[in-house]
């Protein structure tokens, strides 16, 4: 340790480790992980939402699993939070995962084709 | 593979003895069965506080807060929380639950939003074998203002300033005594962590060893800096043996980055850090007792001054600072000390944590501002008294304090009011009595105490907490006299005045300070030969009242076959053959019998 930056470089570095730990106030990605999700494909997406916001050090986003929500038809399904507004998502493969993070995660864009609902809480 | 979720498994004495351990392992085999071992970290932590509703399992990103959790619940919090997002709300914390049965995050539950946390801020928050965790949470950037925008003596000042007093217990201004071992000039200066923890109900110390030693290592370091030292002990006893585990690998850690060793941030100031087991002597607490002990010699006081921040350990200038002390130096000199300076009242300033014991809900680990009323801490924090019993008192200060009536809780936390109220701060055990006890016996336990902890080398305390705790025998047993009750105030008196030590000088505390606020109690003890509290068993017996339902219970559980009665009628006790172990007391479902 020679100097302040060294220690500011360690610092920035692990504040990525526990910056789970913290208030979040931001996005929640919540993806329905029941037995029905998870055989219709969700666990891959989970984590694809994962790794996307690892690489682009997104600190405010969150991803939780959830459960059923009574669709399973349309599995696997997945919920945008943000503020008091919630987008919900369904039929969601990777590839749909991946333009949900960048157009309305990254871009504030909904992506309408996969919508099956928009409303106010 | 980047985790989506944290897992903090509190590894604390507490939780460990209460079966934490073997947690992480059934985390990783239901994790693995369930292939989502990568998505999830798993951290052990230190003590989060809350002990009494241990083992604690914390799952963020909801920040969900699972207490007395055993091995077989972590199957479901795998299965169910991890693996399909449904939180687990049976094993949630019952008051992390709202009344429409959503859950609360962690730092939303009442226990810990009433706190202010200073010193204990990273305990159960962090890993405390990653030092990058703690560099994370602003760890050594304290030090390293210290040492690059900071003159020695400008540090210093700015302990005087903050208001830091130790909370140890004494509570003499850190910075002053820094300044004391600043100005005696010498080709060699030594800090010294007090990590003697002894008091029986306190374990704040090993709480915050065992989950931020950092805090405490850059602490030390920030003293050493400020004083002129460049080697620092830690005195820690070999009954912390997890405490003394983290230290080492903190203490490695600290000097694989760089930050124990030769020219720390690239400046002249070199510092090392060492550990020194004490055996478990509660005088080696005291400063003078403890340096003979890191000496090599037998733990024994010796007479002040010198004062050790003149002549300390091996001759040389030594400042002796508790571990709550140390762990709040690294977030004065970063936050500064006007920040810390606006928490707590006029005359004590920061915070204070205690450890929460005795009859009290939620036993564990606090911390409030100084000026917080006792009644805040036991009702809003602590929850209050199990079974809706009246308080009696509040014990603080150990075998060296003395007990709060109830009708003083309303007293605001300062070292000044603890004083005046017959207590003092101590080093922070708060111990919660209920009218089930008995002030009496309660004295003859820290009087026990003291007389097993005794060095020795004086007389009034070598013997004379020895006829004190004949004296409240006799009183207990109910051969005591009014009389008595004087001679013991007098000898209590003769002791506290001519020890050598803070040991003696406080170990007639409890009597004096309870003598003075529970002497009707004491009376009834020797006046009525009656014990108020149900305690003092030759001054007792056991007795069935006419609400007994006949279950039998007792008569099945009696050692001795004393009670007897058939199915669904009134059960009697044969006094004469009772011993009043108090088994058909506790085991009765309709509260049918009473000590009287």
């Amino acid at each position: 340790m020679k100097s302040l930056d060294d220690l500011k470089k360690i610092r920035d570095g692990a504040q990525k480790k526990v910056v789970m730990r913290g208030k979040h106030d931001g996005i929640r990605i919540l993806v329905g992980m029941a037995t029905c999700g998870i055989s219709a494909g969700a666990r891959p997406v989970m984590n694809l939402f994962v790794e996307k916001i690892a690489e682009r050090d997104l600190n405010t986003v969150t991803v939780t699993p959830v459960g059923c929500i009574g669709e399973c038809a349309i599995e696997p399904i997945v919920e945008i939070l943000q503020g008091e507004e919630r987008t919900t998502y369904c039929r969601v493969n990777e590839e749909v995962a991946e333009r949900i993070f960048n157009e309305h995660i990254i871009g504030g864009k909904v992506v309408s084709d996969n919508v099956i609902g928009k409303f106010r809480l | 593979m980047i985790e989506r979720s944290h897992v903090l498994i509190c590894s604390g004495s507490m939780c460990i003895s209460r079966g934490a351990k073997s947690l992480r392992d059934e985390f990783e085999e239901h994790l693995s069965r369930l292939g989502i071992r990568d998505e999830i970290k798993l951290v052990n932590t230190g003590c989060v506080g809350l002990c009494e509703q241990g083992p604690f399992v914390i799952v963020y990103p909801e920040g969900v807060f699972y207490a007395t959790i055993k091995s077989k619940d972590i199957k479901t919090i795998c299965e169910e929380h991890l693996y399909k997002g449904r939180i687990v709300e049976k094993l949630v914390f019952d008051e992390a639950l709202t009344e429409t049965k959503e859950v609360r995050a962690f730092d939303e539950i009442k226990f810990y939003a009433k706190q202010t946390r200073v010193a204990i801020r990273n305990c159960g928050l962090i890993n405390p074998d990653d030092i990058e965790e703690y560099i994370a949470k602003d760890g050594y950037r304290g030090l390293g203002k210290a040492l690059i925008e900071m003159k020695p003596i400008e540090v210093v000042q700015e302990m005087i300033d903050s208001g830091l007093r130790g909370r140890g217990g004494g509570g003499f201004s850190t910075g002053l005594k820094w300044r004391f071992a600043y100005n005696n000039e010498s080709d060699q200066k030594y800090i010294i962590c007090n990590a003697d923890e002894g008091d029986p109900g306190a374990f704040m110390d090993r709480a915050l060893l065992e989950g931020d030693p950092h805090s405490i290592l850059e602490g030390m370091m920030i003293g050493g800096y400020a004083i002129g030292a460049d080697k620092g002990y830690v005195y820690v006893r070999i009954e912390y043996p997890t405490a003394i585990e983290k230290l080492k690998i903190a203490i490695g850690q600290a000097k694989e980055y760089g930050l124990l060793g030769k020219n720390i941030f690239g400046t002249d100031f070199s510092f090392d850090i060492e550990i020194r087991l004490g055996a478990g002597a509660f005088v080696c607490g005291e400063e003078t007792a403890l340096i003979a002990s890191i000496e090599g010699g037998r733990g024994m006081s010796r007479n002040k001054p010198p004062f050790p921040a003149a002549k300390g350990l091996w001759g040389k200038p030594t400042i002796i600072n508790n571990v709550e002390t140390l762990a709040n130096i690294p977030a004065i000199i970063y936050e500064g000390a006007s920040w810390f300076s606006r928490i707590g009242t006029e005359r004590s300033k920061g915070t204070k944590v205690f450890s929460l014991g005795g009859n009290i809900k939620n036993a564990g680990l606090v911390e409030v501002p100084m000026g917080t009323t006792l009644r805040e801490v036991i009702y809003e924090i602590g929850g209050g008294i199990p079974k809706n019993k009246a308080l009696k008192a509040v014990q603080t200060g150990g075998p060296s304090g003395g007990a709060i009536p109830e009708s003083n809780l309303d007293l605001p936390i300062e070292y000044e009011t603890l004083i005046e109220a017959g207590s003092m701060m101590g080093s922070g055990g708060m111990v919660v009595i209920d009218e089930d006890n008995c002030m009496v016996d309660i004295c003859r336990f820290y009087l026990e105490f003291t007389v097993e902890e005794s060095c020795g080398k004086c007389t009034p305390c070598r013997e004379g907490t020895k006829k004190m705790l004949e004296m409240l025998e006799i009183i207990s047993s109910g051969e005591g006299t009014l009389e008595d009750l004087d001679k013991l105030r007098d000898l209590g008196n003769m002791v506290k005045n001519s020890s050598l030590c803070g040991l003696g000088q406080a170990a007639p505390n409890p009597v004096l300070s309870m003598l003075d606020n529970f002497r009707d109690e004491f009376e009834a003890h020797v006046v009525d030969k009656k014990c108020p509290g149900g305690v003092c068993k030759p001054l007792i017996h056991l007795e069935i009242l006419d609400n007994c339902i006949g279950c039998t219970k007792c008569a099945i559980n009696c050692p001795v076959d004393c009670i007897s009665g058939s199915l669904k009628q009134l059960h009697s006790i044969d006094t004469s053959a009772c011993i009043k172990c108090g088994i058909c007391k506790n085991i009765c479902p309709v509260d049918a019998i009473v000590s009287i």
